[in-house]
């Protein structure tokens, strides 16, 4: 048999932790960041006779991504309690979901190269975080930091839909800009606030039931989702081809190594213990709470998208890319807003400047140009005081200070040259220069032209107007005729 | 319901207490005395009978997203066993 | 004049009388400590110097002409697992044994608020698992009627020390008759609430869905004010009932003709010593003889309260008990491999073996496999018991019963055997199960001159009524003077 031979199975658990002011259960902020331990009280800590008092608006927003995903919304919930022992949960529990969670059912549309697909979900239910353990602070010893435990999370569980790494991606992806859109989390990867464990099996093609899966816990970037998923599909396509049962277990994804590592099984891992948590009481959804919640939500994504399109004559590839992010959709609105052209600016945004954020590895919503700056820039192109290879250069130095684009146009001398006589000397020079490049013109290659552009904008350190040299050298070289 | 000397053994290790071979015994043979006694509550038709979780009857109690000053670091940690860094300290963890 | 033999209530009218002060009287109580507690060993903690700034402070507002609330100066005792801000509470165990929590629980705010003086917290047994103070990882605490036998539990420590004069009064928790059975065995009243009308919050929890805080006092007035202090909303507890503030000593007195008194044969038939009976008959044509018209019916689902009782209160423990891991607070034990090691030797030497059994039982009948069985069928029997009760107070507004089929026993004498010691509480864990409230009251005594101790049922939130029948049988009776001879 070959890999094609097999069909891949994923189901995701998503993570995200809700955008709310304070932790699920006492009154302390969920700020990111604060020193070790300063960000805690009796309760989140799990100290003796202290209880969890629920907040509202943990409820609220897993109701509102309940909606937005086309969950059935529990009309009586409760919460559980998970038993197990571990540093980083101090009561030795965590309060969760068991039976009856907010939101069941649902679907998540995606769109992969091979089409249109519906990912089901089997529920989204609240829970709290864990804390966090530091392992190479002090030789010896593992330092506990309790600052993230107790803040709210939902859990996103995904039917087993997705059959490729690709559909896995584009799963989160578009769940990701959903809860940004509806402002639930702010899904910043880097500070955890969305990661997921991801399951996979594989099976020959045709077969009806699953096989053995195995689990990967806390993957933290969509990237690493992918490579993770392909890695893990591959071994275990190996092991089965090579007559090896695939193991249940539970692995780490370490995107450096680019390898999965079996975490220490557990012999008790899942006997967890679930029963009614008595400290909380019962969650009762009205049709009133529904409805009020239904009216918060915002235009969501895909629907974003499609309006794009029309409205402003972007492609729906390009729509696609801009709505999926709620920062960068409300940044080119505004920009539009401001009168520039949306399909320059979705160049701009979707070329260099996606470029630059990937390079520096920060979010869109941390980019430091503003629509006021990219619009006046874009004005400057259009203008013809600086051209596009010029821009280039300015719109790196934007990212990077800040600074107004006028500015930076003059201090690094980068307008535009359209003094003729200037040009013609340009000309002139290229012309004399490249000697190959003329004959082959003239011997009929007319694509050679373009090399001879490129030269006049080197020599003019970009600063010339390439449509004119275009002219100028058609002009002369026309003469030699 | 029997219980067995190896169920005892797991579920001490599930609550994260030592046992040796004799209080396994007899930790066994108590156990089963009030289990077996427990299992009087097989004798009821419990069929369509909702669990009840608490005893009087209260929804919904929710609290408001405003955030209350957090503990001074050293009160919360004055009980700690053992402490370093402003955090609390365990046997260094592998994962 | 002995002060410390004063009721709460004798003390408040004799300090809004000026014919004592604050200071005298809790001088008095601790001086009947330092003499008499060598013997009861009711106290873990003392705090006697905060007893008395708390005491001179009073004292200081009669001076100033200023009116004191009801039990503002009268000095009480707590017991050790409610936890009070700067002072150790450690719930008899060695895993909490030097446990100072940061926070005062709702009803320790309160005590402080009104200036209550504070003498100490009392033993129990540890985490409150037991009914005779003998887990106790500290000492064990004597009846004062029998310094040979055991005080009752959990809260033996408080029953004690009210029964002895040791404190006015003293706040207990009941999760399965814990303040009902020792009151019964010290010959005082012991009150627990209507689940969720005292604020659990600082409560160190056993089990959860059953636990209740309440007063241990001596006589039904000063528990009926216990109650107007403790007693109220607390939004840091999501199961505390926000109902409107009620006077509890406002039907004390009120006649009790016409009173419809059901008596579930079940708990004077079998197990039941012929002492106890014959005194709950005795307290029966007491209540006929105020005009209260009793009958006989039947429960039979009672049996099964206790099997769901242990069930649930061990199911909810082995979790509560669960953050007792030596990381954040409390012991550690000393030379461990790695946490796992550490995480097991620290519970095995910080627990004792009572605690260590409800933690075992509990993760036995939650884990998987076992849950639907146990679990789950325990909490389907709650239903059918809160459903019998909710057809008994269709007929009758209280349920007499006695509080202990057995009065106090030897120390020692049912240790050996669990099984006998959780059949002591077989007249007490459907109430809680049940969540209502039930007051025991003294109502004489047995062949070895030991307290008998009646319970009085009511439906939820009707404590009104059964302190006024409670009310109407001690000034009947007189039993609530009668003191130990200590």
């Amino acid at each position: 048999m070959d890999y094609k031979d097999y069909e891949v199975i994923i189901g995701l658990e998503v993570h995200a932790e809700l955008s709310t002011k304070t932790k699920a259960f006492c009154g302390c902020t969920t700020e990111f960041g604060g020193d070790v331990n300063t960000h805690c009280c009796p309760i989140c800590t799990g100290m003796p006779g202290t209880l969890p008092v629920l907040n509202r608006k943990v409820v609220e927003y897993a109701i509102k991504a309940g909606l937005a995903t086309n969950c059935e919304i529990t009309r009586y919930g409760k919460q559980d309690r998970k038993n197990y022992f571990y540093p980083d949960l101090p009561k030795a529990y965590q309060i969760s979901q068991f039976d009856l969670p907010l939101c069941v059912g649902g679907h998540v549309d995606i769109e992969t190269e091979n089409g249109k697909k519906s990912i089901g979900l089997t529920r989204i239910h609240i829970e709290e975080d864990a804390g966090k353990l530091l392992h190479d602070v002090i030789p010896g010893k593992s330092l506990v930091d309790f600052n993230r435990c107790g803040v709210p999370l939902i859990e996103i569980v995904s039917e087993p839909d997705m059959r490729s790494a690709e559909e896995a991606k584009a799963f989160l992806e578009e769940l990701k800009s959903i809860l940004e859109c509806l402002e639930v989390s702010d899904c910043k990867m880097q500070e955890g606030s969305l990661r997921c464990d991801i399951n996979v099996s594989v099976r020959p093609f045709g077969q009806k039931e699953y096989n053995t899966r195995t689990e990967m816990k806390n993957v933290s970037s969509f990237s690493a989702a992918y490579r993770a998923i392909q890695y893990e599909a591959k071994r275990q396509i190996e092991e089965m081809e090579e007559g090896r049962a695939v193991k249940q277990q539970t692995l780490r994804w370490s995107d450096e190594d680019g390898e999965n590592y079996a975490l220490r099984s557990k012999e008790d891992a899942h006997d967890y213990r679930y029963f009614p948590e008595p400290d909380l009481v019962p969650i009762v959804v009205t049709d009133d709470m529904i409805e009020s919640i239904r009216a918060l939500i915002p235009e969501l994504p895909s629907a974003k998208r499609a309006r794009f399109v029309s409205e402003y004559g972007i492609t729906d590839y390009e729509a696609g890319l801009i709505s999926a992010s709620k920062s960068m959709s409300a940044y080119f609105e505004a920009c539009a807003k401001l009168g520039a052209k949306p399909k320059t600016v979705a160049n701009w945004l979707l070329g260099d400047i996606a470029r630059l954020i990937n390079e520096k590895n920060i979010e869109f919503a941390d980019m430091k140009i503003t629509p006021e700056a990219l619009v006046a820039f874009i004005a400057l192109i259009e203008k013809g005081t600086i051209s596009n290879t010029a821009g280039k250069k300015v719109i790196e130095i934007m990212f990077e200070t800040q600074k107004a684009p006028d500015v930076i146009v003059k201090e690094e001398g980068l307008e535009q040259v359209n003094d003729e006589g200037a040009l013609r000397k340009i000309v002139e020079e290229v012309l004399a220069n490249n000697q190959k490049s003329v004959d082959d013109y003239r011997g009929g290659k007319k694509n050679a032209i373009g090399y001879l552009v490129g030269q006049t904008m080197r020599l003019s350190k970009g600063k010339a107007n390439p449509q004119t040299m275009n002219a100028l050298l058609k002009e002369y070289l026309d003469a030699m005729e | 319901m029997k219980i067995t000397t190896e169920e005892v053994k797991y579920v001490a290790n599930l609550a994260r207490l030592n046992v040796t071979d004799e209080e396994a015994e007899t930790l066994r043979a108590q156990m089963a005395d009030i289990i077996t006694f427990a299992d009087a509550l097989s004798e009821i038709d419990t069929a369509g009978i909702e669990p009840t979780n608490h005893a009087i009857k209260v929804e919904n109690v929710l609290r408001s997203d405003t955030v209350k000053k957090s503990y001074d670091r050293d009160e919360l940690l004055k009980n700690a066993p053992a402490k370093q860094a402003g955090c609390y300290t365990v046997p260094r963890i592998v994962e | 004049m002995d002060l410390c033999k004063l009721t709460a209530h004798e003390s408040m009218d004799l300090l809004a009388k000026k014919e004592v002060t604050s200071q005298e009287l809790t001088r008095a109580v601790i001086e009947r400590i330092e003499s008499v507690d060598k013997q009861v060993e009711s106290y873990i903690t003392n705090t006697f110097d905060y007893a008395m700034e708390t005491a001179k402070a009073v004292d200081a507002k009669i001076a100033a002409g200023e009116k004191l609330a009801p039990l503002e100066g009268v000095p009480m005792a707590i017991k050790d697992n409610i936890c009070t801000k700067d002072i150790t509470t450690t719930c008899a165990s060695k895993m909490l044994e030097n446990f100072v929590p940061p926070y005062d629980a709702f009803v320790a705010k309160k005590v402080k608020a009104v200036g209550a003086p504070i003498l100490g917290k009392l033993n129990m047994d540890e985490f409150a698992m037991g009914s005779s103070t003998e887990t106790s990882y500290f000492k064990k605490t004597k009846n004062p009627y029998d310094l040979t036998r055991v005080p009752g539990g959990s809260s033996g420590g408080s029953a004690a020390a009210v029964s002895a004069d040791l404190a006015m009064y003293a706040l207990g928790s009941d999760t399965g008759g814990s303040i009902r059975q020792p009151a019964s065995f010290c010959g005082v009243v012991g009150l627990k609430p209507t689940y969720g009308l005292v604020s659990r919050f600082g409560l160190v929890a056993f089990a959860s869905s059953l636990d209740q805080i309440g007063p241990l006092a001596k006589d039904v007035t000063d528990a009926a004010l216990v109650m107007n202090l403790i007693a109220g909303h607390d939004e840091m507890d999501s199961t505390s009932l926000n109902v409107p503030e009620t006077d509890y000593t406002s039907e004390l007195g009120q006649d009790i003709k016409g009173l419809r008194i059901g008596v579930p044969e079940e708990y004077l038939g079998e197990g039941i010593d012929e002492d106890v009976k014959t005194r709950i008959q005795d307290a029966i044509k007491v209540y006929e003889g105020l005009g209260a018209r009793v009958s006989y019916f039947s429960m039979r689902m009672s049996k099964y309260a206790l099997p769901a009782y242990y069930i649930i209160s061990s199911a909810e423990a082995s979790s509560n008990l669960a953050r007792y891991d030596g990381v954040k607070y409390g012991f550690r034990a000393e030379g461990f491999e790695d946490l796992l090691d550490m995480y097991k030797k620290t519970r095995s030497e910080g627990f004792g073996s009572e605690v260590k059994r409800r933690i075992m039982l509990g993760t036995y009948a939650l884990s998987s496999g076992y849950y639907d069985a146990y679990y789950k069928k325990a909490q389907q029997v709650r239903t059918i018991i809160k459903n019998d009760f909710d057809a008994a107070f269709a007929n009758y507004d209280v349920v007499l019963t006695p509080t202990s089929p057995i009065t106090s026993f030897k120390i020692g004498e049912k240790t050996t055997d669990p099984m006998q010691m959780y059949l002591a509480d077989i007249c007490t864990v459907s109430i809680n199960i049940a969540g209502l409230p039930a007051v025991s009251i003294p109502c004489g005594f047995d062949k070895n001159n030991l307290p008998v101790g009646l319970q009085l049922i009511g439906d939820s939130f009707a404590e009104k009524t059964i302190l006024k029948a409670a009310y109407a049988y001690e000034k009947a009776t007189g039993f609530s003077g009668v003191r130990p001879s200590l």
